[in-house]
């Protein structure tokens, strides 16, 4: 089998409020991948267009995208699966390219969601769960991650302060990364103001526990070995893909401390990869909440089941830590556009590997991994890189 | 000849519902009496809840109800201050999800329960019960047993 490459990345700075369209948001990726890869449009045979329906009018975006970036008459496919779209979409731009079928795939993430008030949006995101069954007794996103939080307390005894911390970790990295949305510093004395990150949302979680909705894009370029390796410099190779499902119901979940599409998709990723989670040298995983980061820490295997907050707790999450996870803010600082998050976390773990990370380079890593979950643990990819 | 009515029976259930038709809408009839309803597949016996028209084991779509009955056991919860579109009227209101053995049941908190983050406890016993929302429609509803 011959190796899938990255020879592109790019994101536009992640905002509330982006003043423009679908289609010039994604152009904002885009361009910034065409610039890195330092390519031109007659190399790319497909583009896989990637998002959440619902939270702009546009019916089957992938049509007007392409041709708003000069991707005709290339083949053009729409993917979904809620917040993990974009990494769901590479692992079609994988299958295209390992198949033989095309040699070079773009995978173009995208998400408007501000102009929704936050209401609205919750209502959006609760039907991306079961609307017959669950939707009428009122359910959200942060609801259902505060039943795992709840669940994750009462068995390992978990506190709410070892969830804040995991958000003072990512507001460290938000300050320093200019593409995020939140770059303020956050402190665990702003988790007593009840008027601030303290107020109560869906308990145990509580406003600082729950990241930020965003607009953004994001763009990773991927091509088969030969031309990955004629046309960059610092390739990064896609060295294991893992993918699952799970009920949508809560009434179909067996626990409620993990989520078991993280550990499926990690399983697989893992022994396609050859490796063990020891080896991975940096991480970014689902962190739409705090308890969510937590959660992937223990289902990814960096620490036991309920060791999660002793790893926050010891900074091993850090930078300088044993398994640096989430620096560059993760979703709760640099923001969560949910077709587009899966593909930023891809651009930051692959400028992590060119060693082009700036002030939030890891030191000399060479296997990083991708967690990206779509919905409550509906869907779950888990993706490993690693260079030359 | 007059137009055939969609059973639109759905349509009655929680705060907001999201759709009206579906093969399971004698639920909603067994609601208004009082029952809290699953299915058990009449070729293999497999219980289901939510409540299922088809059988993915046996390939079967001859189903039949049954009443969740007894107790559960608790195995996670949690209040809303903070709702969708909607369910702004019945803020703060408690999820939970019960353990019934066979099958699990996701559901309200009983609004009665007037202190759930410290009355309710991981692991305790809950029972279900069909009631009514602030607005009319049918749900049901967990209390402690």
């Amino acid at each position: 089998m011959s190796r899938v490459g990255i020879i592109g990345v790019g994101q536009s700075t992640f905002v509330r409020s982006y003043p423009g369209s679908i289609r010039e948001l994604a152009f904002e990726a885009y361009s910034d991948a065409m610039r890195d890869a330092q390519i031109t449009n007659d190399l790319i045979d497909a583009t896989v267009i990637c998002s959440s329906p619902e939270y702009d009018k546009q019916r089957s975006p992938a049509g007007v995208v392409a041709e708003y970036i000069g991707l005709n008459p290339q083949p053009t496919f729409y993917v979904e699966t809620l917040c993990s779209s974009s990494s769901t979409g590479l692992k079609l731009a994988y299958s295209l390219v390992e198949s033989g079928l095309h040699s070079c795939v773009m995978v173009l993430g995208f998400q408007i969601m501000s102009q929704l008030t936050s209401a609205e949006s919750q209502e959006r995101m609760g039907r991306g769960a079961d609307i017959q069954w669950e939707s009428p007794f009122g359910t959200m996103m942060p609801a259902y991650y505060a039943l795992h939080a709840q669940a994750h307390m009462a068995k390992y005894g978990t506190k709410p302060e070892d969830l804040a911390l995991v958000r003072v970790k990512s507001s460290t990295y938000g300050v320093m990364n200019e593409k995020a949305v939140f770059r303020k510093e956050v402190n665990l004395d702003m988790f007593n103001e009840v008027d601030g990150f303290g107020g109560p949302v869906s308990s145990p979680l509580r406003v600082g526990d729950c990241c930020a909705n965003a607009d953004g894009s994001s763009c990773i370029i991927v091509a088969n070995e030969q031309k990955a390796k004629a046309i960059c410099k610092k390739p990064v190779w896609i060295l294991g893909i893992g993918a699952a499902s799970a009920a949508v119901n809560m009434a179909g979940r067996d626990q409620f401390s993990g989520l078991a599409v993280g550990i499926e998709a990690g399983r697989q990723a893992y022994a396609m990869a050859g490796i063990s989670p020891k080896h991975v040298d940096v991480a970014e995983v689902h962190d739409c909440f705090t308890i969510a980061e937590v959660m992937a820490t223990e289902n990814l295997g960096f620490t036991k089941p309920g060791g999660g907050p002793e790893l926050i707790r010891a900074k091993e999450t850090y930078k300088e830590g044993s398994i640096p996870v989430n620096v560059d803010g993760g979703l709760l600082s640099k923001g969560h556009p949910i077709g587009a998050t899966g593909g930023s976390q891809v651009r930051t773990i692959v400028m992590q590997l060119r060693g082009e990370a700036g002030d939030i380079q890891v030191k000399d890593p060479t296997i990083g991994l991708v967690h990206n979950i779509g919905g409550v643990g509906l869907y779950g990819n888990v993706t490993i890189f690693g260079r030359e | 000849m007059a137009k055939k009515e969609i059973d639109r029976r759905f349509d009655k259930f929680g705060t907001v519902s999201f759709m009206g038709v579906s093969k399971t809408n004698d639920f909603i009839d067994y609601l208004e009496q009082g029952k809290v309803m699953g299915t058990r597949c009449k070729a293999c016996g497999e219980s289901f809840f939510p409540p299922r028209a088809d059988c993915f084991r046996s390939l079967s779509s001859e189903v039949e109800w049954f009443e969740v009955t007894g107790t559960g056991t608790l195995l996670t919860f949690s209040t809303l201050r903070y709702g969708p579109v909607g369910f702004e009227g019945d803020l703060p209101y408690t999820i939970a999800v019960v353990d019934y053995g066979d099958y699990k049941v996701f559901g309200r908190v009983d609004a009665e329960i007037e202190s759930p983050d410290t009355e309710l406890k991981v692991g305790m016993a809950m029972k279900v019960k069909a009631g009514k929302t602030k607005n009319g429609q049918h749900i049901y509803f967990f209390q402690k047993a």
